[in-house]
Order: structure tokens, then C-alpha cells, then sequence
């Protein structure tokens, strides 16, 4: 029964969706289905029936129409996959990491500079750009290089306080952002502020197949919908590879480190290696999601990689609760909507009242033209204030999240 | 090398003037780690409120017409008690608001709240300003005393802005110094700082003398603010970040909780950092220059955290639960 009510309801939000294609409230109700999959009672397997259909399907043909829905549903999963990779540092082995973004910007660059003619500065040859079929032995080396430089930096300060760490974290990815920034002398690795493009876009591998069956598509149709399904395959093995550890020796490891180090190393547990695994862990799924990033973005610069990307990240694993994997999910899914569909919608809503130039009228307060509405009111703009408000809120009333960890709700 | 001792005597100054305004703000975070053992992370946006209720009080002087004729003493003087009073009665009211509902709880829930507060004044001073002023870059009114410069040597121009810089912290330094070691308000935060429990046992009021901290920290941290446009002229919402987190580290490397090692850690990242700032570039020929002053301050307090947790003046600091 409640099977059929959710798919009643995804078929309905979906029709909406494509007889309105650019209203975004469409869009959001065809997001929400994902929440209601979450929460109403029906068969898992149903649930998994009914979600894989709107992932793979629904939501394609809709980008087909608009490919903004595409953009949307490619960001969601980019921060999707930093949330579950900060979700295990700050979620499983309690460390504070505020200086997250600095492995996503080190995947960036590394495809970045490898996939555009930026290394001819210094490596003599020619040979730059590399070819698109080297982007997915890059992505695999952007693994192990997250991983390398998360031990790297945890190597000396995971003996610090929690406190402190934190702080250390953020400088790091302060001296990170600074090297890539000003790397542009005396040697030009990074090109400085200006930043790096064009970067080369991942293979189209599967093209002669299409063309095999007769269907033609131009690379502009193309490739945001590879990159859809890209970012989706991504997710999907992190969401796979982060269960598995969570049951396992290590996740239960980090745990025990999470709620009592003193206890943890009593018992046996290497604490120092297994708090550098969980870092060199998170670290390696940002790094790989930045090769995604560059390659998507084809231009990458400093500014992308700001402490207010680390905070954002953060703020979403808080919001959907710290140790949980369904939390990270809803808080990236929800933290993104809130940035890119609400509150643009909302700024483009009060720039039309503010041009249509009612007069509001209220009761004992007087009237007021809304073209005098301050042009630089914009919520748009505010994105740190929301972030701020959803940190202080949910530890003041919520600390746990809104979908906290299972075994955390026994107790 | 003879450009190297030439700039000398500008360096020292430059690196007096920033040391003193880092003292000035590492002492709020100081004095609250002192009896909360907690970062404050926003209080670097109460410094930069500091510097936003200094412009405030300026260009209210200015466009009512007293700015040019007041004597200019008055108007200094004025600016900073409200930058300090403002300021202090914010950082209270955060203390209020966003801490004190935390406190029990896990050291890093208190210190995420303290970066959701500092990221939610940030942008609630920007709304502010943007509404009020239509742009949330101010400009300081020019003050003429202030742009003078007493020229010591061919070498060394002493602008009167970086002497009042100097002057003013080292009067609120020793103030402070005074009222922590000499008076009983500051035998009651010292008190609260060494062990809350006794000290509640012993009539001391912990929740007011909390406060009171957070008071005096935020106020030092204003007057470091009404100090930082006057030098410097523009003010945005975002532009206590650096300052915010040097001074933090200036309290490490000088000893978290420990009120001189902040001055003296705000002395030392001071002249550090004028120094990478003027000589690195001269040092690797070019190679690498002032770009990467921001970096050095990260570094040493990387360095310090690794070889030496306590800080210059300070103790071991405690093992506790994260």
C-alpha cells in the first residue's frame, strides 16, 4: 500500500516536473521523494526498486529537458561524497577536521595540472595535455595521493587535543590554499590566482557504442549526463566501501576512539595508526572527488577551495548527524537544495517584487514601495549565515542530528 | 645587505605596531580558553565589530559636523570606550546565547557552535551594513592628527597612528595586568581559571565571573578592532579572519590560559611576521615573497604545536578528553 502511495507520488512529481520545466518548486517535490523513500514503511526492497528508478531514469529524462536539474544533481553529489568523507573523520573517529577542502583541492589540481596544457611550464616535451583516457588511472591516483598527504599532515598532529587539531586542520588548509595561490613563481606550477584551464574532460569511451545503435548525440548532451552517472557510480562505491568499514575492525576501532581514547588504547587498539587510516580515508574520497570537480568544471582557481567550503561540508554532516551515513547523505542533499535552489530562488523572487514595484501595505506599520528594497539584500549572498545558524542550532537543540547513527538511538 | 639594515629600524616599527594589536586581540581568546578551556573561534568577529562600531561612531561624528570640531583627543577617546564597551557587551551576550547552553557538553560541540557563531556574525554584520549603508567596505574618516608623521631619521618616519597604536595598548595592557593580579574581580577570574568547582564553593558567583571574562576579552578585543581601521582605514565584515586566527596563534606560542605569554606571543608573531614579510623576498631573491606572510603564522603555530604544545611561557596543558 505504501509502496504504491510513494510511487503515485514520484510519478506525480515527476509529470509536474516535466510539463513545468523551470519551476524549481517542481523540482524540489521530485528531490523530496528521496525523503519520503527514507521514511515511509514499505519493503526494502521496493525501496530500493523505487529509488534506483528515479536515480537512474526519472531524473536523467528530466535533466534531458532542462539541464539545470543535471548541474543540480551533479553538485548534490560532489558534496554527497565530501559529506561521507568527512563524515568518517569527524562521524567515526571524532577528530575535527576544518581544513577538509584542502584534499579536495589537491585532487583538483592534480588532474588539473596533468589534464591541461599547465605542465608544459615545467616538465619539458609537450606532452600536456594528457589524453582523456588518462583520467581514470588519475582518478585512482588521486586516491593514493589523498591518502598519502592525510597521513602526511595527521602524521604529526594527531597527538594533539581535539581543540587544537582543529585549529591545525584549518591552517593547513590555509597553507595549502596560499601555495596553490602563489605557486605561480618562481616556477609556474599552479598559475597563481588566475587559475587552470581548459581542463580535459574524462573519455567518452562508450560513444561508438551509441553511434553503433544509431543514436547521435553531440558532446554538449553528452557530457552532463555522463558526469551524472560518473559522480552517481563514485557515490555509490563510497557509500559501499563506507559501510563495509564502518561493521568492520576499523570502523568499530574508530568508534571505541570516538567515544573513549583512554578505554580504546587500553583494550588494544592502535589508536595514533588507526586515527591516521581514518584520515588518509577521508582524505582519499575528497581527493577523488577533486579530480572529479576540475574535470567537470574544466576551469579550477583558489577561490574554489575557501575555509567556507570546509565549514559547509562540515555543517552538513552535522545537520544530518555525525557517524551516519544516511545523515551525511541528507545533509549534503539538503545544505545544497538550501544553497542553490532556495535561496537563489528566494533572491530572484524579491528582485521580481523589488522591480514590479508593489507597494506593501500593512496594517498600523504604513505602506512600503518594495522598489526601495535594499538591492543588497540578497539571501543568496548569506550562505554563511545559514551555515552558522545550522551549526549553533544543532548543538544547541539537536547535537546528535536529524537522522543520528542507529546505535546511538538504542541508548 | 644595505638594503637589509636600510629598512631595519620601518620593520621594527611595522612589527611593534602589528605585535601589539595581536597581544591585544590573543588576550580575549586567552582569558576565556584560561577559565572555559574552550577556543573562542568568534572572537575575531567581536575584534572586527570593534573596528565597524569605531567607523560607526566617526561617520555619525562626521555627518552631524562635530568631527572637525572636536578636539581630536576627545573624539580618540570616544571611539574606543564605545568599541570597547560595544564589543564587550557582544562577546557577552555570545557567551549567553551560544556558549553557556554548551557547557558540560564535549569540547568540540562548544567549539562548533563557536564557528557557527563567528561564521553567523560575519554575515549577520554584512546584512547589517548593506541595509544601513547600502556597502559593508567602510572607509575610517580621516583624522588630520592621526596622518602626521614625526620623521626620527632618514631612515625611521614614525607615523602618530602607530604611536597611538603602541601608546594605547600598552596603557590597556597594564590596566588589564592590574586588574587580574591586583584587584578581587581578578582574584576571582584567576580563582574560576584554576579550578571552577572550589571556586564556586567559595562564594565566587562562576556564571558572573564567566561573563566578566568574556566581557574583558571582548572589550580587548574591540579596542584591538577601533585600533586596527584607524591604522589601517578599511574595515570589511570578513577582515577579522587573519587577524583572528594569528592571534590565536600568538596565545599558542605564547602559552594558552596565560595572560603575559599572550602579549608576549602577540610581540613574537608580530616581528616575525614583518620580518617574513619584508626580508624573505630580499632572502630568496625574489623567489618567494611578502604573498606568503599569511602562511608564516600558520607554520610557527603548526611548529609550536609539534615541538612545544605549552607555548613559550605556559604550562603543560592538560590531558583531557577531546
Amino acid at each position: 500500500m505504501a509502496a504504491f502511495g510513494l510511487l503515485t507520488y514520484i510519478a506525480a512529481s515527476c509529470w509536474l516536473a516535466f510539463i513545468f520545466p523551470q519551476s524549481v518548486l517542481a523540482f524540489l517535490l521530485v528531490e523530496a521523494s528521496f525523503l519520503l523513500l527514507c521514511y515511509v514503511p514499505a519493503p526494502p526492497k521496493v525501496k530500493l526498486f523505487l529509488g534506483a528508478l528515479v536515480l537512474l531514469v526519472l531524473l536523467p529524462s528530466l535533466g534531458a529537458i532542462n539541464g539545470y536539474y543535471l548541474e543540480i544533481a551533479i553538485q548534490i553529489g560532489i558534496y554527497v561524497a565530501l559529506a561521507l568523507g568527512l563524515n568518517i573523520v569527524v562521524g567515526f573517529v571524532g577528530l575535527l577536521n576544518l581544513g577538509f577542502v584542502a584534499f579536495f583541492a589537491i585532487g583538483a589540481y592534480l588532474w588539473a595540472i596533468f589534464g591541461s596544457p599547465q605542465a608544459n611550464e615545467f616538465i619539458a616535451g609537450g606532452f600536456f595535455p594528457l589524453s582523456p583516457n588518462w583520467f581514470f588511472p588519475f582518478l585512482l591516483l588521486s586516491i593514493a595521493v589523498g591518502a598519502l598527504t592525510g597521513a602526511l599532515l595527521g602524521l604529526p598532529v594527531l597527538r594533539l587535543r581535539g581543540d587544537y587539531l582543529a585549529i591545525v586542520t584549518l591552517g593547513f588548509a590555509e597553507v595549502v590554499r596560499a601555495v596553490f595561490n602563489n605557486l605561480d613563481k618562481p616556477i609556474n606550477f599552479t598559475n597563481g590566482p588566475k587559475g587552470i584551464s581548459p581542463i580535459t574532460k574524462p573519455p567518452l569511451f562508450f560513444k561508438p557504442w551509441l553511434e553503433f545503435f544509431g543514436w547521435e548525440f553531440s558532446d554538449a548532451t553528452l557530457y552532463p549526463m555522463y558526469f551524472y552517472f560518473l559522480v552517481l557510480l563514485v557515490v555509490f562505491m563510497i557509500i559501499i566501501v563506507t559501510r563495509r568499514l564502518e561493521d568492520s575492525r576499523i570502523g568499530r576501532a574508530w568508534k571505541a576512539i570516538r567515544e573513549d581514547e583512554m578505554a580504546a588504547a587500553a583494550m588494544g587498539v592502535p589508536v595514533v595508526r588507526m586515527k591516521l587510516l581514518g584520515f588518509a580515508v577521508g582524505a582519499s574520497f575528497a581527493s577523488a572527488v577533486g579530480v572529479l570537480f576540475a574535470a567537470k568544471q574544466v576551469f579550477i582557481n583558489p577561490e574554489s577551495f575557501t575555509f567556507m567550503e570546509s565549514i559547509g561540508v562540515l555543517a552538513m554532516v552535522i545537520l544530518g548527524g555525525m557517524g551516519s551515513i544516511p545523515g551525511a547523505i541528507l545533509g549534503a542533499a539538503g545544505v545544497t537544495i538550501l544553497n542553490l535552489q532556495l535561496l537563489k530562488g528566494l533572491s530572484l523572487w524579491l528582485n521580481g517584487l523589488r522591480q514590479s514595484g508593489t507597494i506593501l501595505t500593512l496594517p498600523l506599520l504604513g505602506s512600503y514601495p518594495l522598489s526601495e528594497l535594499p538591492v543588497q539584500f540578497e539571501p543568496a549572498k548569506y550562505e554563511r549565515m545559514i551555515f552558522g545558524l545550522i551549526l549553533i542550532l544543532m548543538m544547541i537543540f539537536r547535537p546528535q542530528g536529524i537522522l543520528p547513527p542507529r546505535r546511538d538511538q538504542k541508548r | 645587505m644595505e638594503l637589509a639594515l636600510e629598512i631595519l629600524p620601518q620593520v621594527l616599527l611595522d612589527g611593534l605596531v602589528l605585535g601589539f594589536m595581536y597581544a591585544l586581540i590573543a588576550l580575549g581568546y586567552t582569558m576565556v580558553y584560561g577559565v572555559l578551556e574552550f577556543i573562542n573561534f568568534a572572537h575575531s568577529e567581536i575584534f572586527v565589530l570593534g573596528a565597524f562600531v569605531g567607523v560607526e561612531v566617526l561617520l555619525w561624528l562626521q555627518d552631524a559636523g562635530h568631527l572637525a570640531v572636536l578636539h581630536p583627543g576627545f573624539v580618540l577617546l570616544l571611539v574606543i570606550v564605545a568599541g570597547m564597551a560595544i564589543s564587550g557587551l557582544a562577546a557577552m551576550a555570545l557567551e549567553r546565547v551560544a556558549y553557556r547552553p554548551l557547557r558540560g557538553s564535549p569540547r568540540l560541540v562548544a567549539l562548533i557552535s563557536a564557528i557557527g557563531a563567528s561564521f553567523f556574525l560575519q554575515d549577520g554584520l554584512r546584512l547589517f551594513e548593506s541595509l544601513w549603508r547600502n556597502t559593508f567596505y567602510l572607509n575610517y574618516p580621516t583624522l588630520d592628527v592621526l596622518d602626521q608623521t614625526l620623521p626620527l631619521a632618514s631612515n625611521l618616519v614614525v607615523p602618530v597612528k602607530s604611536l597611538l597604536v603602541i601608546a594605547t595598548a600598552l596603557l590597556s595592557l597594564a590596566g588589564l595586568h592590574f586588574f587580574v593580579n591586583r584587584t578581587r574581580v581578578g582574584a576571582a577570574i584567576r580563582a574560576v581559571a584554576q579550578d571552577p568547582e572550589t571556586a564556586s564553593l567559595m562564594g565566587i558567583p562562576v556564571n558572573r565571573v564567566i561573563a566578566l571574562t568574556f566581557f574583558v576579552g571582548g572589550a580587548m578585543g574591540g579596542l584591538a578592532g577601533v585600533l586596527f581601521g584607524l591604522h589601517y582605514s578599511l574595515v570589511n565584515p570578513y577582515s577579522g579572519f587573519a587577524p583572528g586566527i594569528k592571534a590565536f596563534t600568538a596565545a599558542v606560542l605564547g602559552g594558552i590560559g596565560n595572560i603575559p605569554g599572550a602579549m608576549l606571543g602577540g610581540m613574537v608573531l608580530g616581528l616575525l611576521e614583518a620580518f617574513a614579510g619584508s626580508y624573505l623576498s630580499i632572502l630568496t631573491d625574489g623567489a618567494f615573497g611578502a604573498e606568503y606572510k599569511d602562511v608564516f603564522a600558520f607554520v610557527v603555530l603548526i611548529a609550536i604545536l609539534i615541538f612545544r604544545p605549552k607555548g613559550l611561557l605556559g604550562e603543560t596543558v592538560r590531558e583531557g578528553r577531546a
